[in-house]
């Protein structure tokens, strides 16, 4: 490990990756705090750029930055304008925006910035230590394996929808793979699909995808509902940044606390982000005094601390998957893992042994992108808050342009844009009636991995013995299985019990 | 019948479109030599088209019912009309302008038109600050673009090169 960091730091401490970080980080604030643009559609705008750097370490390092800064900005807008540019700062507008109301606006986005930090820092400790386990593990996997552990990340990535929601997301899982069996394969090199258009020869483009399905939509809800954009209301004064030290003593518990709990639900696929910011508040309210419960959702310290180090954690949890396995378990790692296949960079086990610069320069500056989070954005925010202040007039065909961009560059054809503005309508259509996009910008990522590592293994066994003969693969599977079946199953029993129908057991 | 439902009709639809082209069409020009491989072209289109064709079935028939609500802010869409919906389908008719107009008229001329434009649907009246502000930031643009990251992009229009 320490021959590791110390390559890590070799490679992080370049003066280009300094710059990387620093300037992934305060584009990532910049934006994020727009309501509109998400981590997923600033990563999606950024990857173009980050694939003309062409060094993968450099890229990959200034992706994550922008990931980070996007969230930290979130967090900003979610404390001053109570609108959360990302999902996963929901929670915090829970406390940050009473404390702002209270004329605490400075000292809120201190916590936020000390719990992200905290956050994020173990984060990166935690995953220091598990990827390389993980990944050594990992090593010992098959094709088969693969294929299987592919399909338990898909299933848990639906079974974590939610209530309701199991069966839509599965469908637009589904979606996403025969979206994916469009244009050559990789093992056929014959054209499936295509309907004669030479257009999609290759397939649709991942970035187009990534737009039509994020991007968008929010820009489309932010033009039918003025009311989302809220802009132009943050024209208070940000002063006072510091906090006390009974401030300080009553938050380091939680942060500690939901560090590692965000961290472990990042890992898992599906999970993510916005579950552990959510889940982080829900459990420190839980466990809190009677006279600090009664704060949460007042302007509580700890209501804020916890749902910011918890989104900070999981964010950098979600690399743990996607750098060892290869297998991306939320939007955002999804569409960082095709930025890195266009880098022609195959995250997985073999990426510690092949290219481990890559893996460790990532880690180092992670801890470095904390730091600049903390000494270089916070003092800043007051200036970056007035972006907050961007009439939607002219914000609204600026995030639109930016994702027309975005589309174009990556594949240098106008024809993409009209796929991309088809694609968004459709996206837009399937957000109205509650289907999430991430499962099936997901589903597409995979698809091709998946389908490669099934083929592989029907030729190596000569059909479908491989299930029977790897238990491995058939425990992977069931668990597949088990993992959609038991939330439809019971929710359907709840119901059935509501309605005041035994349950039979 | 809800809209979720609606939608999951299409998906089965276009699921059985595409299933009938895995089970019977694909395989007619497929070579002798790849009969005899365990794995053809259409096997995992097959596979994903049965598996998408029962779980469409099933949001349609409505064995998992969703509670309806809206979330997180959501649009109802039964009242799309009290939204700009106006103001939105005007955005996408000048983003499909954009993508036939961008070639032959040259970046800088569609992208300051397609910036102006939009922010007049928007409601925007201040004429000259904003045709300033969209063409500096077409013209900024494509310095980064161009120049920065050197991915080319026709400037002018097609006659003027």
């Amino acid at each position: 490990m320490i021959e590791g960091l110390l390559l890590g730091l070799g490679t992080a401490f370049s003066i280009t990756n300094i710059l990387m970080v620093v300037g992934g980080c305060l584009i990532g604030t910049f934006i994020g705090m727009l309501p509109g643009l998400g981590p997923m559609s600033i990563i999606a705008i950024m990857i173009p750029i980050a694939i003309t750097i062409g060094d993968p370490s450099a890229a990959l390092i200034l992706l994550a930055g922008v990931y980070y800064g996007a969230i930290f900005g979130g967090s900003t807008s979610s404390i001053l304008i109570n609108a959360p540019g990302v999902a996963s700062t929901v929670a915090t507008s829970f406390d940050g925006y009473p404390m702002a109301r209270q004329g605490k606006a400075g000292k809120a986005l201190t916590v936020a910035a000390i719990a992200s930090f905290c956050g994020g820092t173990i984060g990166a400790i935690l995953l220091m230590i598990f990827a390389p386990a993980l990944a050594s593990v990992a090593l010992l996997f098959h094709s088969a394996e693969y294929f299987a552990l592919m399909v338990v990340g898909l299933s848990a990535i639906a079974a974590f929808a939610g209530t309701g929601q199991v069966g839509k997301a599965l469908l637009m899982t589904l979606l996403g793979l025969i979206m994916a069996t469009v244009g050559e394969g990789a093992l056929f090199n014959l054209p499936r699909f295509t309907m004669g258009i030479m257009d999609l020869q290759s397939g649709f483009g991942f970035i187009t995808l990534a737009m039509a399905m994020f991007a968008l939509p929010e820009a489309l809800y932010l033009v039918l509902d003025p009311a989302r954009s809220n802009s132009g209301k943050a024209n208070e004064e940000i002063k006072d940044l510091r906090i006390t030290r009974a401030e300080a003593r009553a938050i380091a518990p939680v942060v500690g606390r939901q560090s590692i709990q965000g961290f472990l639900i990042g890992v898992l696929p599906g999970a993510g982000a916005t579950i552990a910011s959510f889940l982080g508040y829900a459990v420190e309210r839980n466990i809190a005094s009677k006279e600090d419960q009664a704060q949460f959702g007042k302007g509580s310290v700890k209501g804020l601390a916890a749902p910011e180090s918890a989104n900070n954690a999981a964010c950098t949890g979600s690399f743990v998957p996607l750098l060892t396995l290869g297998i991306p378990g939320s939007g955002t790692t999804a569409i960082l893992l095709g930025a890195l296949i266009a880098l022609n960079v195959s995250p997985g086990p073999r990426l510690m042994i092949d290219q481990p610069e890559i893996f460790w320069s990532v880690i180092i500056s992670m801890y470095v992108g904390n730091v600049i989070l903390l000494v270089l954005n916070l003092p800043l925010i007051p200036y970056i808050a007035k972006v907050l202040t961007i009439p939607r007039n002219y914000l609204i065909p600026f995030i639109l342009f930016f994702t027309l961009m975005g589309a174009y560059i990556g594949q240098n054809n106008a024809t993409e844009l009209l796929i991309l503005v088809g694609f968004g309508i459709c996206a837009t259509v399937l957000r109205f009636a509650n289907y999430p996009l991430a499962p099936l910008l997901i589903g597409f990522i995979l698809g091709r991995m998946l389908e490669d590592n099934f083929s592989r293994s029907m030729q190596l066994y000569d059909g479908l013995r491989f299930v029977l003969e790897r238990p491995m693969t058939m425990g992977l599977l069931a668990l597949a299985v088990l993992l959609v079946a038991l939330p439809s199953y019971r929710a359907r029993r709840a119901r059935l019990r509501s309605q005041g129908i035994a349950s039979g057991d | 019948m809800a809209l979720d439902r609606w939608i999951a009709l299409i998906v089965l639809l276009i699921c059985l479109a595409y299933g009938y082209t895995a089970f019977f069409t694909m395989d007619e020009g497929l070579p002798p030599f790849m009969r005899r491989s365990p794995i053809w072209p259409s096997t995992f289109p097959k596979v994903l088209s049965v598996l998408t064709g029962i779980t469409a079935l099933l949001i349609v028939i409505g064995v998992e019912k969703s509670d309806g609500s809206i979330r997180d802010g959501g649009i109802n869409y039964r009242r799309l009309g009290d939204y700009k919906i106006g103001q939105a389908a005007g955005l996408l008719a000048l983003m499909v302008a954009y993508a036939l107009l961008l070639r032959p008229m040259g970046f800088l001329l569609s992208t300051s038109g397609f910036l102006f434009l939009s922010a007049t649907v928007l409601g925007e009246r201040k004429w000259i600050r904003l045709l300033v502000i969209s063409a500096l930031a077409s013209g900024f643009v494509w310095y980064l673009v161009q120049v920065v990251l050197g991915i080319f992009l026709r400037p002018l229009p097609y006659i003027l090169t």
